[in-house]
């Protein structure tokens, strides 16, 4: 433990997995946005960033060095002995593109872990600084990785057909030059699929459910907050209890008891449905929520000769207004997502929502570009609406507990 | 003077405050009570039932009418023919009878024994039906003239039909032959450990990759909002887009996963990633962490923040390394949270069903519990059979909310 902790070996063994890390992801990047192959080299990274990591870890020759190191890297590269292979189907110039963004983010961020490191011996402090570095750089990279590359294989998908996809699977490139008929998966869709219908159901569904259980919660978790009763303790552990009930439980007796009613492919017995499960959610966001609000101003409402209800609606309500925009997003997406009764209550093409007519194209017959395109649409307005309310979202997200 | 004493017991303004906060709870345990409680109790009563899919329709009379013969001049003779059937294989029907009106201008010439005629309105009764019985009821009638000017044919009015079937629902026949279908054999059991695998496996993953997550994001820096605005996607996208779009990266034949291994010289042939044994089970389960750490990742950090910065600057101060600080002094802090981050993700964890049955449908042993009741009650047709498997979990589920309420509701007030 004691001889990792000198200047040369600690840059040495940095450099070298952090010149892994990036060839790997230099080499995935660029063979997903021009189709050609580049591979990393595992044992040349390793070797080439041992070396680059000692020079740079003790600053040899400055700047002048740092910028020698990166001319050697891309060099290297260019002619196959770099930690990057080209192919030689690679285009000479995303070839020296690849080996230019790999010598320069090799360098400028090897610079960043090994910055404060003296020479010599180094104490435990500093030791971890670096690893901590190194670790926060590679977790960037692998976080960032992880969740973009299914979205973006799934809207690049959208947008190629079956014939390019299977000649080359890596090839995201888009050709640009056909203009509007990208999106043709897209037009087929909503022309000849009824997305637009489903679209509008799902939507309608959801704002409906959001409705509903904001009439149901808001009074129910006044209740449980603020007004003292019998049996408000168990009552509020029943929530709890209650919003662990897993779906596909009550999903068998719901489907027997649709079938027997004519519910089933109704988007009624849908919009009965979704507000029940999403209520225990609502109220325990909605009453925790109103804990929090000061019990004075109520009393001073009460006071002034307000009913409890006037109270609710003049006072706690417009305090509340940021929790309950919080809470109606959260629940507008559980709604706008919700797959399982879906699926099983509506057989019905016409009454389909997103994520039912999403399921509908899983079938052989059908593209994929088509899949893909649908799930596009279904996440985009919900991704929208994240993005843009994401203060209120997380909040929400933390005080509801975990619902999943 | 009198003694003062307080008063005992709950008072009037008590009283109404009570009142009023079960009336404001009314709405919601009627609804829950409707779609919760009544299903629940639902699924405890068809597991002991043995009902099949196509016990879900009632046994019913179907009755198709049509007229046979010349129907052209006055004088014609002909029949009205009434075909009617049970519709169901294994059930009577008791109580059958029919109501019809014949049209004007059909001169009944003969009436069968079970029918009688009041008018136009013809009505018979046929009493006790066996299983899939079949039989044709024909009345001879003459043409009139009023039934040519009329235009009017006899199907053109609905036949009512009543009987009356007993269904296997709401009978008194039970058998504990689901529970012991389910339980025997080496499959339940096989169910149960995959189960295990999935929830265990999938909620210490998801807890860690969001620790490791939280740590990143842990400080402020230009674009941390839009990181963790990024690494949330995966919770907030639809499941059966994200489900998909795992299924065509990972696709054997054409997904872009194997291209690129191959690429990198790591496999030489395409790897089956989500049609293999036992790689199917880890990859669902990698899938589970995929979506889930961006809960633990946000909860984690939203306690980190609030944890005092001056302590570590006394550590700092006091000479620990910065994986002694987290050991030391983060870790313990947030011990709380993430035990019931644990306790909470396992149950749904537990409870998953779509993300399962999205990528492989339960096939190439990755069959959790949840996905068992679908198979067997759509897959096998069998529905007593899902509802035993459903109050399989249900029973684990009550175990672990008890474990939850007794050991971890102090720790955060819940």
């Amino acid at each position: 433990m004691k001889m990792l902790r000198h200047n040369a070996v600690t840059s040495a063994i940095l450099g070298a997995l952090w010149m892994v890390v990036l060839s790997t992801t230099i080499a995935i990047v660029m063979s997903f946005a021009t189709g050609d192959p580049f591979r990393p080299h595992i044992l040349l990274s390793l070797i080439w960033g041992g070396s680059a990591g000692v020079i740079l870890g003790r600053d040899l020759g400055g700047r002048i060095g740092a910028v020698l190191v990166a001319v050697a890297i891309a060099a290297a590269c260019l002619l196959g002995l770099g930690p990057l292979l080209v192919g030689v189907e690679a285009s000479a110039f995303s070839a020296s593109v690849a080996a230019i963004l790999l010598a320069l983010s090799f360098v400028w961020s090897s610079v960043l872990i090994l910055n404060d490191l003296p020479t010599g011996g180094l104490t435990r402090h500093e030791f971890e600084g670096a690893v901590i570095r190194f670790l926060t750089g590679f977790g960037y990279i692998f976080f960032t990785a992880i969740v973009l590359i299914p979205f973006y294989v799934m809207v690049m998908t959208s947008l190629k057909n079956q014939a390019e996809l299977m000649q080359n699977p890596l090839d995201f490139s888009i050709d640009l030059s056909q203009g509007w008929a990208l999106f043709r998966s897209y037009d087929e869709l909503f022309t000849q699929f009824n997305f637009g219908t489903y679209l509008f159901n799902s939507f309608t569904i959801s704002v409906l459910t959001v409705f509903i259980t904001l009439a149901f919660a808001i009074p129910g978790a006044y209740a449980v907050a603020r007004l003292r009763f019998r049996g408000r303790a168990a009552f509020s552990r029943s929530i709890l209890l209650i919003y662990m009930v897993p779906m596909i439980v009550l999903a068998l007796p719901i489907y027997i008891g649709f079938s027997m009613t004519g519910l089933r492919n109704s988007l009624w017995g849908i919009v009965m449905i979704y507000p029940v499960t999403t209520i225990p959610v609502a109220l325990y966001m909605l009453q925790g929520y109103f804990r929090g609000l000061p019990a004075e101003i109520e009393e001073a409402g009460l006071m002034d000769g307000l009913s409890r209800l006037a109270v609710i609606w003049k006072i706690t309500l417009p305090l509340s207004l940021p929790a309950l925009a919080s809470v109606s997003l959260y629940i507008f997406m559980i709604a706008w997502n919700e797959f399982l009764l879906a699926f099983m209550l509506l057989d019905d093409p016409s009454r389909f929502t997103l994520t039912r007519g999403i399921a509908s194209l899983n079938s052989s017959e059908i593209p994929r570009q088509h899949l893909m395109a649908g799930s596009v649409v279904a996440t985009v307005p919900i991704m929208a609406l994240f993005l843009g309310l994401e203060r209120f979202m997380t909040k929400g997200l933390t005080a509801g507990s975990v619902k999943g | 003077m009198a003694q003062a004493s307080p008063p005992t017991g709950t008072g009037p303004l008590a009283r109404r405050e009570a009142r009023l906060a079960w009336q404001l709870l009314l709405p919601t345990i009627t609804a829950v009570a409707l779609v919760v409680i009544l299903p629940l109790l639902a699924i405890f009563w068809i597991s002991v039932k043995p009902v099949g899919l196509s016990d879900l329709r009632a046994p019913e009379v179907i009755a198709r009418e049509d007229i046979r013969g010349d129907t052209e001049a006055v004088g014609d003779a002909a029949n009205i023919r009434y075909r009617l059937r049970n519709s169901s294989q294994d059930r009577p029907i008791s109580g059958v009878s029919l109501t019809d009106t014949i049209p004007e201008g059909l001169a009944v010439q003969e009436l069968d024994p079970r029918c009688a005629l009041d008018g136009r309105a013809l009505s018979c009764t046929f009493g006790e039906w066996e299983a899939g019985f079949r039989d044709t009821l024909l009345i001879p009638v003459t043409i009139e003239q009023a039934y040519l000017d009329n235009d009017l044919r006899p199907q053109d009015s609905p036949v009512e039909t009543t009987g009356s079937a007993s269904s296997v629902l709401t009978d008194a026949t039970f058998t504990f032959e689901n529970f012991t279908r389910i339980f025997s054999g080496e499959e339940f059991f096989e169910v149960l450990w995959v189960t295990l695998f999935y929830t265990v496996f999938g909620t210490v993953g998801a807890l860690l990759v969001g620790l490791f997550a939280a740590l990143l994001l842990n400080k402020s820096f230009k674009g941390q909002g839009i990181l963790r605005g990024l690494y949330l996607f995966p919770y907030v996208a639809p499941v059966i887009a994200v489900a998909f779009a795992w299924l065509i990266l990972f696709d054997p034949f054409s997904g872009s996963a194997n291209a690129l291994l191959i690429q990198m010289g790591i496999t030489d042939q395409s790897i089956n990633f989500f049609g293999e044994r036992p790689l199917a089970l880890i990859m669902v389960t990698i899938f589970e962490v995929w979506r889930y750490f961006p809960l633990s990742f946000l909860f984690i950090l939203a306690r980190m923040q609030s944890i005092d910065s001056d302590m570590y600057e006394a550590a700092d101060m006091d000479g620990a390394s910065p994986f002694q600080q987290f050991w030391y002094l983060s870790v313990p802090q947030l011990l709380g949270i993430l035990s019931v981050l644990f306790l909470l993700r396992f149950i749904w964890t537990f409870n998953k069903f779509d993300d399962i049955f999205l990528l492989t449908g339960g096939n190439a042993g990755t069959r959790t519990l949840t996905v068992n009741v679908y198979e067997q009650a759509f897959a096998i047709s069998n529905i007593g059979a899902g509802a035993a498997v459903a109050v399989v979990i249900f029973c684990c589920l009550l175990l672990f909310s008890i474990l939850f309420l007794k050991y971890i509701s102090q720790e955060e007030g819940l």
